[in-house]
């Protein structure tokens, strides 16, 4: 964070003159030149958003691979229905006994399955009608475009619910193809834009002059400065594909015999655990995918304000004191500035 | 300097407070003189639009005046210190007593409402005794005298031409009768016909009004031919501060004979090329 | 072409593409929903020719005529406002079902989305305004409640107002002990107290998505140089921010309602079940569950068709508030 303040990508100081960088700092500016790739950007300067958000993902992904190993049978039943969080069942029990705390490790395990699996399939598919057609361009262009365009104003869920009630036994892979077919619109547009104001960039047509291969102009020159947005639609692609699956097994449309937990919300809810006041079943995995859900919108948070460094909401505060300090240190070292 | 000054700027200091502090604009002074035309050089990134800014405070965080002071001299007899003015009374200041006319033309104007309601804003907010129907009819008046004619005022910007632009900025920029107009770059992204009309239309309206021009640009030659003294910056300092006669006869500083020489010229005299019409326009009415 | 008419055009090839969406989906997915569908519906009454050959039109062709020739009398038989019989509602016609469901769901959805639309978009506005600010410093917070799930929002709001505290009725649209839906205030009244926490879960989850949109454009939009300009023209900051700050930086919001609308309806769905809410979500839950294809089907091209509706409004809207759509080319 402290490193990047000043590079060459960085509109920082276009912001505060409120101009195109033809001014002031131009000049000055090439002294800090030192071109480092994103991604080398955002490791070193770990922002404390992305450092939160990961923590949480990683806290629950390891509750969601270890928790099953360690927990005893989430299906087993017991003569103690509906019994408050104790120190035996420390979320209590469902109204067949069952251990919720177990449960919502393996509901863990298998909603991050999904949320992953559709995450990939729905970059795969965006990539295909976002970058390709448009680095492509011409009438593929036009039509990828133009699909991506309708199946945007299409509403997701009515269509998954539709599709759904047709294919009655679902694995949990089908439920995660009918997702992600569904959602990757959206990001294929995004991609799209990105793509386009790539290509025209003049590094890309300088090396389209000079005649690099149509392969090393998409490897080096435009997939590296993609890999942002990539990875904040990746994000964004998991955290809809999560809520997707929840909302669909809440209403007993999910995959047959899969744990995750929109399928204990759907439990819960025909257990009458709102009625009975059985808030330890159904606030739980709500919970999960809310904290998971900020999560991962902290990680794409991150991200953004690394493609978009004016986005950051550091207060200026922050940033004269930032510079005070630099300021001693380097009057200190003798460097004049 | 003349007992007819209009602004004194007395060691003037920028600061960049980023990491690595970065000093814009330092120690500068000059005194420009009511009814002169002050003419800016420099490279770009020397400092002198942030200067320029700075004068109006219109800078933004990091930017800093750390040091220094630019006075006012107001008509009234009044000495204005710009930098002591409280938030309310600097945006009564800007705009009554010193104008603008911007750098990017294209982006100057906002794109999504028309030119009417972005000149007359500038009267309801300065001149709020003003009727509704007495505003359009000076904005209307100000763009038939800029020859942008008045059938343009429900226009909006990306229906008019980049010099039709600028001169709706020039437009704006008369619009209170100000004493100073500062002018960042008012032509550079014209060509060179339109430029020559443009330069023309502000030395009329110079000797018609008598207000003030910074005028900042990195064109030496063409402000040789306009301006009645020249300050060339560079690396935040002013480096040589004299008439155009002294600049062009025995340059002080070698910078200054760097920027006169990096000109191309057709003739292979200095300047003495195409703007020559508009410039010979300016420079008699610069040297009265 | 100009915009509208690109606009106009685009619009036509989605109504197609849903419409023939529609037509695909019962006949290429597994399963024989036209023998389903008539099995239960003698089971209720007579199957008249003119029942079966509805059904088969809207379903599947067990005639074997060439697909073309089903597309077209399917594309014929919507047009006709034909949408088959609901075996769910036997034997009311499933024009008349969607008809009672639909100005539910809209004018709940409408309002609840107009709101979270005029809340997100004036924080935003304020956040972005005043960067570094504590309501700056909130944006993170608010767009977590985009993480949450509509539905289980909607499971606590419900047991926390309505099972708890019984502030708010538990489910269902309107007061069943008064008169019927009518135009007086006593149902009117009802069915605001009834809508108010489904409306509600609509805001909260979604006007964050509206808050970060117009904040972060807001921060873009102040570096451009007509800001500038405005603050060197002295004028008054609230007429910076609205007149040239927002009124810019709104735009992308606007252009981009369909994306957010999606969501909007996808999530509403899933409230109606949640607050048994008689509007166009759970009638559609319940015809899935009831195997009542026609009625499920319809319901899906009318919802489709109604998001194209609201898109087609607010692109029509953005001609009017960027006069750049209206350039003459």
């Amino acid at each position: 964070m402290t490193e990047n303040m000043i590079s060459p990508a960085d509109p920082a100081a276009q912001r505060e003159t409120g101009r195109p960088l033809t001014g002031t700092l131009a000049a000055i500016r090439p002294r800090f030149e030192r071109r480092r790739p994103r991604w080398q950007r955002m490791l070193s300067g770990l922002s404390p958003k992305l450092a939160v958000g990961l923590g949480i993902i990683i806290a629950i992904a390891l509750f969601g691979v270890l928790g099953p190993m360690l927990l005893g049978n989430p299906l087993s039943i017991r003569d103690i229905g509906r019994t408050p969080p104790s120190s035996e069942f420390w979320l209590g029990t469902t109204q067949t006994g069952q251990d919720i705390f177990a449960q919502m490790a393996h509901a863990t395990r298998g909603s991050l399955f999904i949320g992953v699996v559709v995450g990939v399939l729905a970059m795969l598919l965006s990539v295909i009608f976002g970058v390709i057609g448009s680095y492509v361009g011409g009438w593929l262009d036009e039509s990828f475009s133009l699909f991506t365009n309708v199946m945007l104003v299409i509403p997701a869920l009515p269509l998954i619910i539709v599709i759904s009630s047709y294919v009655a036994d679902k694995s949990i892979l089908m439920l995660a193809v009918i997702l992600a077919i569904t959602s990757w619109a959206a990001s294929a547009r995004v991609l799209r834009s990105v793509t386009l104001s790539l290509r025209s960039r003049d590094y890309v047509a300088a090396a389209r002059v000079t005649g690099e291969r149509q392969w090393r102009i998409i490897g080096v020159e435009i997939l590296p400065n993609l890999v942002p947005v990539l990875a904040s639609q990746f994000v964004l692609a998991v955290i809809f594909a999560i809520l997707g699956e929840a909302g669909l097994s809440y209403l007993g449309l999910g995959a047959s015999g899969a744990l995750t937990w929109g399928t204990m919300l759907f439990q819960a809810q025909n257990g009458f655990a709102l009625t009975l006041g059985s808030w330890w079943w159904f606030v739980p995995p709500g919970l999960m995918i809310a904290v998971l859900g900020g999560a991962l919108s902290l990680v794409n948070f991150a991200i953004d304000e690394i493609i978009d460094p004016r986005l950051r909401t550091a207060s200026l505060d922050k940033n004269k004191k930032r510079a005070a300090r630099r300021l001693r240190a380097s009057t200190k070292a003798g460097v004049t500035v | 300097m003349t007992a007819d000054s209009l602004l004194s700027v007395n060691n003037y200091n920028i600061v960049y407070q980023v990491e690595t502090p970065v000093h814009a604009v330092r120690d500068v002074s000059f005194e420009l003189g009511r009814g002169e035309i002050l003419g800016l050089a420099g490279e770009s990134g020397c400092g002198k639009t942030t200067l320029a800014y700075g004068i109006n405070r219109l800078l933004r965080p990091p930017a800093e005046i750390t040091d220094g002071s630019a006075i006012f001299h107001d008509q009234s007899g009044i000495d204005v210190d710009i930098n002591a003015l409280s938030v309310a009374e600097l945006r009564r200041y800007r705009w009554d007593k010193v104008s603008m006319v911007f750098q990017g033309a294209m982006n100057a104007l906002n794109p999504v409402i028309n030119i009417q309601k972005q000149m007359t804003d500038i009267f309801s907010t300065h001149r709020p005794e003003m009727s509704k129907s007495e505003r359009i009819e000076e904005c209307a008046d100000l763009l038939d005298l800029i020859g942008v004619g008045r059938d343009r005022l429900r226009s909006f910007s990306h229906e008019l031409s980049g010099g039709m632009r600028q001169r709706v900025m020039i437009a704006m920029a008369l619009a209170l009768k100000p004493q100073l107009m500062i002018m960042d770059e008012p032509t550079t992204a014209l060509d060179v016909l339109v430029q020559r009309d443009i330069l023309q239309e502000i030395s009329e309206l110079r000797h018609k009004f008598g207000f003030s021009v910074i005028f900042i640009t990195h064109d030496l030659p063409l402000l040789l031919e306009i301006s009645d003294r020249i300050a060339i910056m560079l690396k935040g300092e002013i480096v040589e501060y004299n008439t155009p006669e002294q600049i062009y006869r025995n340059a002080g500083h070698e910078y200054t004979d760097k920027l006169l020489h990096s000109f191309p010229s057709l003739t292979g005299e200095r300047g003495g090329f195409v703007r020559s019409g508009a410039a010979s326009a300016l420079s008699s009415e610069a040297t009265r | 072409m100009n915009y509208l008419a690109r606009k106009i055009s685009f619009y036509v090839v989605a109504l197609w593409a849903a419409l023939t969406l529609n037509f695909l989906i019962p006949r290429l997915l597994p399963g024989n929903p036209v023998e389903i569908l008539i099995q239960k519906l003698a089971a209720r009454g007579p199957i008249t020719p003119e029942l079966r050959n509805s059904v088969e039109l809207l379903l599947g062709d067990t005639s074997n005529d060439p697909i073309l020739v089903q597309y077209w009398s399917y594309l014929t038989g919507i047009f006709s406002g034909d949408f088959g019989v609901s075996i769910t509602y036997y034997p009311q016609p499933v024009v008349e079902i969607i008809a009672q469901a639909l100005p539910w769901t809209i004018v709940m959805i409408g309002i609840g989305t107009i709101i979270a639309f005029l809340v997100g978009i004036t924080l935003g506005m304020l956040a972005g305004w005043k960067r570094g600010s504590w309501l700056d410093n909130l944006v993170p917070v608010t767009t977590m409640f985009q993480a949450v799930p509509y539905f289980w929002l909607a499971l606590i709001l419900l047991y926390v107002s309505a099972v708890q505290f019984k502030i708010f009725p538990v489910s269902g649209g309107y007061s069943y002990t008064g008169a019927g839906p009518s135009w007086d205030w006593d149902f009117i009244s009802s069915a605001i107290y009834y809508g108010t926490l489904p409306a509600l879960t609509i805001v909260i989850s979604s006007f964050g998505g509206w808050l970060l949109g117009m904040r972060n454009m807001m921060v873009s939009t102040l570096s451009e140089d007509y800001i500038v300009t405005a603050e060197a023209k002295g004028l008054r900051p609230t007429r910076i921010m609205m007149a040239y700050a927002a009124r810019n930086a709104i735009l992308p919001s606007v252009a981009g309602f369909a994306i957010s609308l999606g969501f909007v309806v996808s999530g509403s769905i899933v409230t109606e079940q949640v607050f048994s809410y008689p509007g166009v979500g759970s009638t559609l839950l319940q015809a899935v569950n009831n195997n009542d294809y026609s009625l499920m089907q319809g319901l899906f091209l009318v919802i489709t068709l109604t998001v194209l509706g609201a898109n087609l409004i607010v692109d029509l809207l953005y001609t009017v508030i960027d006069p750049r759509t209206r350039a003459r080319s």
